[in-house]
């Protein structure tokens, strides 16, 4: 079992090494976010009081190439699905959770190194941790992330049928859990709707045990925000493992 | 005629059916191939034979029916079913972003074939179907004729006893069609694979098949070699015996969801 999900993880990172525009096109996205909003809404961040914009955005950018990246590896399913390669992983006598368990891993792998090439990117623009051994377990929680968002892209590509619907779950999912998780704007003192909504996106938990490890400005709590995330992307795994195992092709 | 006993055969299929709702796929079907033999699956869109292949490759499960493929019985014994033969589906599977070598690796593992035995089997095919300068190239830059070879080569890297062909030789040109039924034959006489293929070419299965059944409707409407066909419907060719069986009438089929992605697709790619 455990080559089989080798041989599964393997191949979702050759396929993201070796798609250059899909590794330069998932970078130049962060890096505008953190340029054009860093540098644009600083000057007005620093005005209120709130201290470096950059110090708060950097954070919320990581999370956000985490979440577009897994969740894509998750969707890849579907390509595969249209384009026969799902059919040879699916009548090879190996267990579909194998399969599952392989291309999960490999997707949340892709992910927490797009999240790690992102905070890098973030250095540069002149974001600074609090500590430099607090980057551990940031990067832990980069990788539940990653898994979380790719198990959910696994569940909604076992239930579609073609690329038809992945507009749609940008726009509807996608962007609403990235707006309102807190990873433009701080939590603290958001009126009480909106905090109410943020405390429904389980991505708000990353993001603010993300900004708990590399800023030091949790605003829910880190072993809250931890057993969050922790429940949520068990439940996701599960539930995607259970419609994967339901394909039929 | 010699006696057949059950050792006999690579596929057996009794009373056979198929429903998707109230639609019937594969109708109450009945036939087997003998061991060693190369089989062809004949029938009109629509009628039933990539239903068939899944149920017979554990892809599918049947609504009612007994088969046993290579003696194993594909709904109760998924796995020794699934290692006992290879198939070569109708639309390309391979991985665009992996190479020859590495598509043909994935494969071996995920079939626990061991590592020694596994690369020396990959030279071997991949000299055999002529892709060895090519083994390290993406798949992505080879043709069709290539991709085809490639998947009849990863069909058989774990030595299976049948090798199932959902039209291998769709949408390619003359001379790549006669050199994979070149390799098609040199296995069938080398190795003793039982081979069960599809096609609409009828020459084809006139030229290649020892048997063949003829599917329509779901139904069985005839078996027997080309010349047993031919003889019955008192026709010259295959190709017209065929269509005396199965009638002239144009099937539409309405478009899947592989259909209007593979449409995007080539849209995008152009």
């Amino acid at each position: 079992m455990s080559t089989v999900i080798y041989i599964l993880w393997l191949r979702q990172l050759k396929r993201y090494f070796r798609s250059k525009s899909r590794i330069i096109g998932s970078l130049g996205q962060p890096l505008l976010f953190l340029l054009a909003l860093g540098y644009g809404f600083g000057p007005i961040f620093e005005k209120a009081g709130q201290g470096s914009y950059i110090q708060f955005l950097a954070p919320g950018i990581v999370a956000m190439s985490i979440i577009f990246t897994s969740l894509f590896s998750g969707i890849e399913i579907i390509w595969d699905k249209q384009f026969g390669f799902l059919k040879e992983t699916l009548v090879a006598p190996v267990s579909r959770l194998s399969i599952m368990i392989g291309r999960t891993l490999g997707g949340a792998t892709v992910g927490t190194m797009q999240g790690v090439i992102v905070l890098l990117i973030s250095f540069i623009v002149g974001f600074r941790p609090i500590s430099w051994i607090l980057i551990i377990p940031a990067v832990l929680i980069m990788a539940i992330i990653a898994l979380l968002f790719t198990a959910l892209g696994t569940a909604i590509a076992s239930r579609l049928e073609d690329m038809q619907g992945f507009q749609l779950i940008m726009n509807f999912l996608v962007m609403p859990l990235f707006f309102l998780s807190g990873a433009l704007f701080p939590l603290k003192q958001m009126p009480a709707t909106l905090l109410f909504v943020a405390k429904m996106d389980p991505l708000s938990y990353g993001v603010d045990a993300l900004h708990y490890f590399l800023t030091g400005q949790g605003a829910l709590g880190i072993h809250y925000d931890f057993l969050v995330l922790v429940v949520v992307t068990g439940t996701l795994l599960f539930i995607g493992s259970y419609l994967f195992s339901k394909i039929e092709i | 005629m010699k006696k057949t006993s059950d050792a006999d055969y690579a596929i057996r299929v009794s009373n056979l059916t198929k429903k998707f709702g109230s639609f019937v796929a594969v109708d109450n079907i009945s036939f087997s191939v003998e061991k060693g033999k190369i089989f062809a699956f004949l029938g009109p869109n629509g009628a039933g034979k990539t239903t068939t292949i899944k149920m017979l490759t554990t892809l599918l499960n049947p609504t009612s029916g007994v088969m046993s493929v290579n003696g194993f019985d594909p709904v109760r014994n998924e796995g020794d079913t699934r290692k006992s033969f290879g198939i070569v589906f109708q639309d390309p599977s391979l991985d665009d972003e992996l190479t020859a070598y590495e598509n043909l690796e994935f494969h071996g593992v995920l079939y626990r074939v061991p590592k020694k035995i596994l690369k020396k089997k990959i030279d071997e095919l991949l000299k055999f179907i002529e892709l060895w300068d090519r083994r390290n190239d993406l798949v992505k830059h080879f043709s069709g004729g290539m991709k085809r070879r490639l998947e009849i080569a990863r069909g058989l890297i774990h030595e299976p006893q049948i090798l199932f062909l959902d039209e291998p030789t769709l949408g390619l040109d003359p001379q790549t069609r006669n050199h994979i039924w070149g390799y098609i034959k040199n296995l069938n006489s080398r190795k003793k694979i039982t081979v069960f293929f599809t096609t609409h070419y009828m020459e084809e299965a006139d030229r290649i098949a020892e048997n063949i059944a003829v599917i329509d409707h779901g139904k069985i409407v005839a078996t027997g070699s080309p010349s047993e066909l031919k003889k019955r419907t008192r026709k010259k060719s295959l190709e017209d015996a065929f269509l005396k069986l199965t009638g002239r009438r144009i099937r539409e089929e309405e478009a899947t969801g592989a259909d209007r992605m593979r449409m995007g697709r080539r849209v995008w790619h152009r």
